[in-house]
């Protein structure tokens, strides 16, 4: 695919008749990297699943791929994106192996079972966040950081060539969520792999990402490069809280006053 | 790892089970018919006991497979549906729905077709109605449709209690049989088995997509499942073999939420295999439950839907405490 993978036209959000972001263009092309910050309630999440294609816009267009996402079925939008939720439930309970191969269901007929080689891939995924040899595990007995990283192997064995990232690093520790970015870096570096997530550090949207989408809350929506909007000042303005910014060999850190 | 060989063992062995749950319903009764001599009425050879086999104790096993299996399919069709190991076939009041109905055609002495007929009047009405004001704001949540199915079933619950409390004396036997389910009633079996044939049809297609759904809905849609046809879908699904389950035999309690449990422990969840699971599962619970009832107190009968509780209760209770937790 040479064009953008997503792209979004005169983007408006709503949400209980708030508008939270208004007139919004973006493009995102392989390999880029997007972070979305915003403080709490400022509509990250919901940003995200209607730039998932899981919700509709209130006006403007979303375009997956090149097509239509409102026109797109649900199975063709999942060959073109992955999107990791903030919730990970499962009432019923399964394995760690069964929950790995969830990501392959688009890429399966209505009658086909998972084969050997959907299994080596989901191995591999489980393997690339560090859970291998938990395969027959039952779900529930893994901790919220394992079951974060599971959601994310799940998300690999989807492989399709945009991911959308709700808060990756929920439940991390400090050693995995340099892991997990590094990973998806990897995935955009070697593989063209498109990014867009949902960040709490703007340390960490600067060292890891390409451009930022600062989201206010109130409709107003800035996107731009990192290195030209994650300052001291702006951020400062975006979670209303003065921050002081501290370079440390071309990486910016951000400390709360 | 699921494989189609596995599935194709476990259904194998289930199938035996259900044959063997057949082939006690045939002898067993008051009057005990040989084993030789089921077969050969079964083949088709007139002996003394073809006439007991074939028009009493077959029909009735049947009957009684087909109810077993669609409310045990419904059963784990709703858990999906509503995400909610607590939620049985009748927790969205199309039992209460029909037994509303049942009650009423009793009440007046009506004959058999009528009390099936209004029954079956009475599932679909509740679950039009559950589904009408469950869907009212377009939200459609699993929360929503629960409380609305809840508060429909209790509602219905108190119409049976008024019907009950002001019937006449000699009709209240016939009307607690009917709401704790009963085989006896001669209803025709080949609705159900028709009914069971078409929901399996209809429901095993999309079993990897339930196995999404119960994940999650925007996790499930997100994976390519067109989640609100699917959840439509279901809901009809199992409403109907429901209501067919109900209009054939009564509100046999306990089938439809054990069942799919008992399965779940045992296989696991994966949809694909628990739902044909389930279904030969329930149907021979129901038919082996239902032999005892003619058999324990023979020629006394006893209805059915106190045995499928006796048995059904210290069996889950046994599997769910050797589960490792």
């Amino acid at each position: 695919m040479t064009g953008p993978l997503l792209e979004a036209r005169r983007l408006r959000v709503d949400i209980g008749g708030m508008t939270l972001v208004e007139g919004l263009d973006l493009a995102v092309a392989a390999g880029e990297r997007v972070a979305i910050l915003g403080r709490n309630g400022a509509g990250k999440s919901t940003l995200l699943t209607t730039l998932a294609g899981l919700r509709r816009p209130a006006a403007g267009n979303l375009l997956l791929g090149g097509s239509d996402a409102a026109s797109l079925s649900p199975r063709l939008a999942a060959l073109r994106r992955a999107w990791l939720g903030q919730f990970q439930n499962d009432p019923f309970g399964s394995t760690v192996l069964e929950t790995a191969l969830t990501g392959r269901h688009p890429h399966l007929g209505r009658w086909d079972w998972e084969s050997p080689r959907d299994a080596e891939l989901a191995r591999g995924a489980l393997a690339a966040v560090g859970l291998a040899g938990l395969e027959s595990r039952p779900v529930h007995t893994l901790s919220g950081g394992e079951r974060q990283r599971l959601a994310i192997a799940a998300l690999l064995t989807q492989a399709s060539p945009l991911y959308l990232l709700d808060e990756p690093l929920a439940h991390l520790d400090l050693n995995h969520q340099m892991a997990v970015l590094e990973l998806f870096a990897g995935a955009a570096r070697d593989c063209g792999a498109g990014v867009i997530m949902v960040l709490h550090d703007p340390a960490l949207a600067h060292r890891f990402c390409d451009r930022a989408l600062l989201l206010h809350g109130d409709g107003q929506v800035e996107v731009g490069a990192v290195d030209a909007l994650l300052t001291a000042e702006r951020l400062s303005r975006l979670y209303g809280h003065t921050l002081h910014e501290i370079d440390d060999r071309g990486r910016r850190c951000f400390v709360p006053k | 790892m699921p494989t189609r060989r596995r599935a194709a063992l476990i259904l194998a062995a289930l199938l035996l089970l259900a044959l063997a749950s057949f082939w006690a319903a045939l002898m067993a009764g008051s009057v005990p018919v040989a084993a030789t001599d089921v077969l050969a009425a079964l083949l088709g050879e007139s002996t003394g006991a073809a006439d007991i086999v074939l028009q009493l104790r077959l029909p009735r096993a049947l009957a009684g497979f087909a109810c077993g299996a669609l409310l045990a399919l419904a059963g784990a069709l709703m858990q999906v549906l509503l995400r909610n190991p607590l939620a049985d076939p009748y927790v969205l009041g199309i039992s209460g729905g029909a037994g509303v109905g049942a009650m009423f055609a009793l009440l007046f002495g009506l004959p058999l077709i009528a009390v099936d007929g209004l029954a079956f009047t009475g599932a679909l009405a509740a679950m039009l109605l559950v589904f009408g004001l469950a869907h009212g704001d377009g939200s459609w949540t699993q929360t929503r449709l629960l409380l609305t199915g809840v508060i429909v079933a209790a509602g219905c619950g108190a119409l049976v209690a008024l019907m009950l409390s002001v019937a006449e004396e000699h009709r209240l036997r016939g009307m607690l049989f009917w709401l704790m389910g009963d085989l006896g009633q001669g209803t025709a079996w080949w609705p159900a088995m028709l009914a069971l044939g078409v929901a399996l049809v209809v429901a095993l297609p999309f079993a990897r997509e339930l196995n999404l759904l119960a994940r999650g809905l925007l996790q499930a849609q997100a994976l390519g499942v067109a989640v609100d046809r699917l959840r439509y879908a279901i809901y009809l699904l199992a409403s109907l073999a429901t209501a067919i389950s109900v209009t054939t035999a009564g509100s046999i309690g306990f089938v439809g939420l054990v069942v799919p449990h008992l399965v779940r422990l045992a296989i696991g969840n994966d949809q694909r295999l628990l739902l044909p699971a389930s279904a030969l599962a329930g149907g021979a619970l129901l038919v082996l439950a239902d032999t005892l009832a003619r058999t324990v107190i023979a020629p006394q009968q006893l209805p059915v839907g106190v045995l499928t509780a006796l048995i059904g209760v210290p069996l889950f209770l046994f599997l769910l405490s050797r589960q490792p937790r």
